[in-house]
């Protein structure tokens, strides 16, 4: 029978068939870190259990981690005090930790593949609904909630309901200033923000063939934005390629033999879907959202809907989310003008996108009234970018270099928005109060998107700039 | 937790309507910075409550009407986003012994089970009957019943539907899953060994 990887990396793990009629999964790599973890070890240790394999289990601070002053101990008492439960809880179980001081330090969903701790044909799961980034590599990887959390800690293991498969094909050529992350916000505007609700993503295409690592992994964090709380793409050499030499990876011989295993699990040509979507990525435009859920978006050239241009059931939540952006129907989203600009997150902080964004600024400056800040994903991020002069690129045109972390994508820490601000984003969801202030308001794009923006200090197309680089280059 | 089987959930409803209510609106991240989950329920909804109040509107959970109510009434994609279990601890910590809505979030589903608190998906058109009955009579008993799929307020009984797992989970007393992952650890271990990035390539 020809299968999906999905099939095939279900079955490598089952372990049974529970009395619920739920499969027992077992989980190969267990990502943990302060927020979501402290009350699952409370409960643990409540039941006088311990971890089962601790060697499977690795942890790291991001969310709450300052970016300007990471001085120990930090200024916020509480998030001082998650960080001690954190280091407490791990010395106590034999966790690995990448604290705040450790080169290796990031966002758990930078520094999974950085590690290569992420690998083909494991099953992955962490407290954070942005796992599915980790499925760029051909992994089942999904996000848990705490007592979850503790059921992993104790038994390596989940109990899970199976899942559809939905395979997306997109197939063409990106045009120049479209990315990854507008193919990604394509796909929710079209498929809603629940339409994959009971669905595993299975990206591919040859966009996606033709895809770096990077880029995959913007696709595949944001599928839980559309109900999807797995996305993958099936491993190829892009992803062998990827892999070769990271810490965590297959040394030596053992690399060859785990490149062929890689490759085995990848969806049988022939293998059926619940259901198929084919999408051409020459009609995607650089795409805003304008709303408060990551569905709610336009092309850059596009007006904003109005409650009438929707089907009736929509109606109400354009109304609701034009009524909090302070928005009208049938204005462009150009020309919109912002207040704050956040490069960073786990949907866009990695190393070719503070690259494409540095390629914007450089030799311009930030607008005056913007307050524009870089986040890189990880201590290793910063440290490569550093080594690139970007950082400098980036002050130079007016831009905070900062710290790594999740930073302003939730605003557990310092960096958050005032009273109504708009912020230009390229991190992964425009809810009410996601970015710190209640009232705040939240414009999705790609990094380049938000480059563009902080220096002309209003959402502009930037396919328009990369035209202008072009005649003077 | 009463007890560790759940067939049913009786009690007054309470009414959110919206589609999309994400996890960050049931409870802003700021309150999540804490080791614990207690006094969670206290900001609930915190955000919302007070943009609406600022308009002269009562949030569904300001309503003094609503005080111990038992049974949410929601629409669609009911919890998405973020996957903070804060968000249930939240909603159960205020009361809430069961979710009546359209959909669930996967996440959100799942976290609730874990809590002991079914999430139960019925029609478009129930919901609206639901939402309406329980705006219109505060005070009416809402019941519940994951063994038989339905919802019944005055005397109408609504088809229901909480997918098999779950429902084998609430009524045989296993939502609390860690037990039965380790009731056969052995065949766990035989799992791990099989696996290349285990056991070595």
């Amino acid at each position: 029978m020809r299968k999906t990887l999905l099939q095939k990396v279900w079955e490598n793990h089952a372990v049974r068939t529970l009395p619920t009629g739920q499969t027992q999964l077992f989980i190969g790599l267990h990502l943990i870190h302060e927020v979501t973890s402290p009350q699952a070890f409370d409960m643990l240790r409540a039941r006088g259990g311990t971890v089962a394999f601790p060697n499977r289990t690795f942890a790291t601070v991001d969310h709450i981690v300052p970016t300007l002053n990471q001085t120990r101990p930090f200024l916020d008492v509480l998030a001082e005090e998650m960080m001690s439960a954190l280091e407490k809880n791990t010395r106590e179980f034999g966790i690995p930790l990448y604290d705040i001081s450790s080169a290796n330090q990031g966002i758990v969903h930078v520094i999974g593949p950085e590690l290569g701790l992420t690998q083909p044909g494991m099953t992955i799961a962490c407290g954070d609904s942005h796992t599915s980034t980790h499925g760029a590599f051909g992994a089942i990887a999904f996000g848990i909630g705490t007592s979850q959390v503790r059921d992993v800690l104790a038994s390596q293991c989940l109990a899970m309901e199976p899942l559809k498969v939905r395979r997306i094909t997109v197939n063409g050529n990106l045009r120049p200033g479209v990315y990854a992350k507008d193919v990604i916000l394509d796909i929710i505007r079209r498929l809603g923000v629940k339409g994959g609700a009971g669905y595993a993503y299975e990206y591919g295409g040859d966009t996606f063939d033709r895809m770096t690592m990077e880029e995959r992994m913007t696709v595949c964090n944001m599928s839980i934005e559309g109900a999807a709380r797995v996305g993958y793409v099936n491993p190829d050499d892009t992803t062998f390629k990827y892999m070769e030499g990271r810490p965590f990876a297959p040394q030596g011989n053992d690399f060859a033999k785990a490149r062929d295993w890689w490759r085995s699990l990848a969806s049988d040509a022939g293998a059926s879907y619940e259901d198929v979507v084919l999408m051409d990525a020459a009609a995607i435009e650089p795409t805003v959202t304008w709303g408060i859920n990551p569905g709610q978006s336009v092309g850059v050239s596009e007006k904003l809907p109005s409650p009438a241009d929707v089907r009736a059931d929509e109606r109400a939540s354009v109304a609701e989310a034009l009524e909090f952006m302070s928005f009208r129907g049938g204005m462009p989203i150009a020309g919109t003008k912002i207040d704050v600009a956040f490069i960073g997150s786990c949907t866009n902080g990695r190393i070719s996108d503070l690259r494409e964004a540095a390629r914007l600024v450089k030799g311009r400056h930030v607008a005056t009234h913007v307050q524009a800040l870089v986040v890189p994903g990880s201590q290793s991020v910063r440290k490569i970018a550093e080594q690139e002069g970007l950082d400098k690129i980036f002050t130079e045109a007016g831009f905070e270099w900062r710290g790594a972390g999740c930073s302003m994508c939730l605003a557990m820490n310092p960096d958050q928005l005032q009273g109504r601000q708009i912020c230009a984003s390229s991190s992964n969801r425009n809810f009410k109060g996601r970015q710190g202030s209640p009232t705040g308001r939240t414009l999705l794009m790609s990094p380049a998107m938000v480059a563009a923006a902080a220096v002309a200090g209003e959402i502009v197309d930037v396919r328009q700039v990369l035209q202008r680089d072009e005649v003077h280059a | 937790m009463d007890s560790r089987f759940i067939d049913k959930v009786s009690g007054r409803g309470i009414p959110l309507r919206g589609h999309d209510i994400d996890t960050d609106r049931i409870i802003p991240a700021r309150y999540l910075k804490s080791v614990t989950f207690e006094g969670l329920e206290t900001h609930a909804f915190e955000d919302d409550r007070k943009q609406l109040a600022e308009r002269g509107q009562l949030h569904a959970f300001s309503n003094p009407r609503y005080a111990g109510a038992k049974v949410l009434i929601v629409n669609g994609n009911f919890g998405c986003g973020s996957s903070r279990e804060h968000a249930p601890q939240a909603l159960q910590r205020w009361g809430i012994r069961a979710v009546v809505g359209e959909s669930f979030s996967e996440i959100f589903f799942g976290n609730s089970v874990a809590l002991g608190m079914p999430c139960l998906t019925v029609s478009a058109g129930d919901a609206e009957a639901l939402l309406s009955a329980v705006e219109s009579n505060s005070q009416a008993e809402v019941t519940v019943s994951v063994a038989d799929q339905s919802v019944s307020v005055n005397g109408t009984k609504y088809q229901a539907v909480i997918p098999a797992g779950a429902r084998e989970a609430f009524t045989a007393g296993t939502w609390d899953a860690t037990g039965l992952l380790l009731d056969d650890f052995d065949r766990v271990r035989e799992v791990a060994k099989s696996l290349p990035y285990v056991s070595g390539f």
